[in-house]
């Protein structure tokens, strides 16, 4: 009896997994579902900017939910779907920026950093190694 | 030799905390809702929607023609635009700039109701139930308040309540150069 019980509240514990903020939306085909989830999870939610499309509930993110759905029916691709999100509210909306001449320092700053970093290891490394050589040649 | 490796040690490292300084002190300054609009220099995109006090009237990008525009997207339920609504009032007594309301995503009959007991500071109010229209002008948060010049071409867009500070800041100098225009 009290396994049952348990086992009750344990599969209620796992309801959560299946509620989100999504609407029901019917594809024709997995691929078009793999799309939408695609483009739903890596768009900004430009009310609650930390948030994704799929994640969110507000008003805006239900429409452009729909919206992306509707294009994909229509079977536009994954690119042209970006591109008329972009062409309006901007490169912002997109969680993986382009590259181009504004996030260029963006996208080279983290690399010319651990350059950086590297060098002052390699500097410090060969000026132990001097001075370790140094008390070796005198011991 | 000796002394500009000692030199680069002391330097190296404050160059660099006040380069990083700098960067979070102008990021403490931004307002990441504050986005530039796509849309300026661009003309406002084509839409087929219903006027809301008549509503036979069909309207288009044909309104924005030959007239200086303040297009302000608005509705009941957004508190902020209530705020904003006295503002756009005494603005709208000024008769040469054309006032042009986007009822977003709103009840026709609240709105109605809104404006009896607010004042209507608008010449036309375009309704957009569905929020179309507002996608293709990039709206992410009412109230929001676009100025469009005589061809129809969007100058400037302001996101949140207009304040009469942000208006003699931002707006009425871009009006008095579409003016000379």
């Amino acid at each position: 009896m009290k396994f049952r019980l348990n086992l009750v509240i344990l599969s209620l514990c796992f309801w959560c997994i299946f509620a989100n903020a999504q609407d029901i939306y019917n594809f024709a085909n997995n691929e078009q579902q793999k799309t939408f989830n695609y483009l739903t999870e890596n768009l900004r939610c430009l009310v609650c900017q930390n948030q994704n499309l799929a994640d969110s509930n507000a008003s805006l993110a239900k429409d452009l939910r729909r919206q992306i759905y509707q294009q994909i029916l229509q079977g536009q691709s994954t690119a042209e779907i970006q591109h008329y999100l972009v062409s309006r509210y901007g490169d912002f909306i997109l969680f993986k920026p382009p590259l181009n001449i504004t996030t260029l320092v963006l996208w080279f700053a983290p690399f010319a950093l651990l350059l950086f970093g590297l060098g002052i290891l390699l500097l410090i490394i060969k000026k132990h190694r001097h001075i370790n050589s140094a008390k070796m040649t005198l011991s | 030799m000796f002394n500009y490796a000692k030199l680069m040690k002391f330097l190296l490292p404050l160059v660099l905390f006040f380069l990083i300084s700098f960067f979070l002190w102008k990021g403490l300054q931004q307002d990441p809702h504050q986005l530039p609009s796509q849309l300026i220099g661009q003309k406002v995109p084509a839409f087929q929607l219903a006027e809301l006090l008549h509503e036979k009237q069909m309207m288009t990008p044909q309104i924005f023609q030959g007239h200086i525009t303040l297009l302000n997207i608005w509705a009941t339920w957004c508190a902020n635009c209530e705020t904003e609504h006295p503002v756009l009032n005494t603005l709208a007594q000024n008769k040469n700039i054309q006032f042009i309301g986007l009822n977003y995503k709103d009840d026709r009959k609240a709105a109605k109701l809104f404006l009896n007991a607010n004042g209507n500071p608008y010449q036309k109010i375009i309704v957009d139930d569905q929020g179309t229209f507002a996608i293709d002008l990039g709206v992410y948060g009412a109230p929001e308040t676009f100025l469009i010049d005589q061809q129809g071409i969007i100058r400037y867009r302001h996101i949140g309540p207009l304040t009469t500070t942000i208006w003699d800041k931002e707006f009425a100098p871009l009006i008095t150069q579409l003016e000379k225009e």
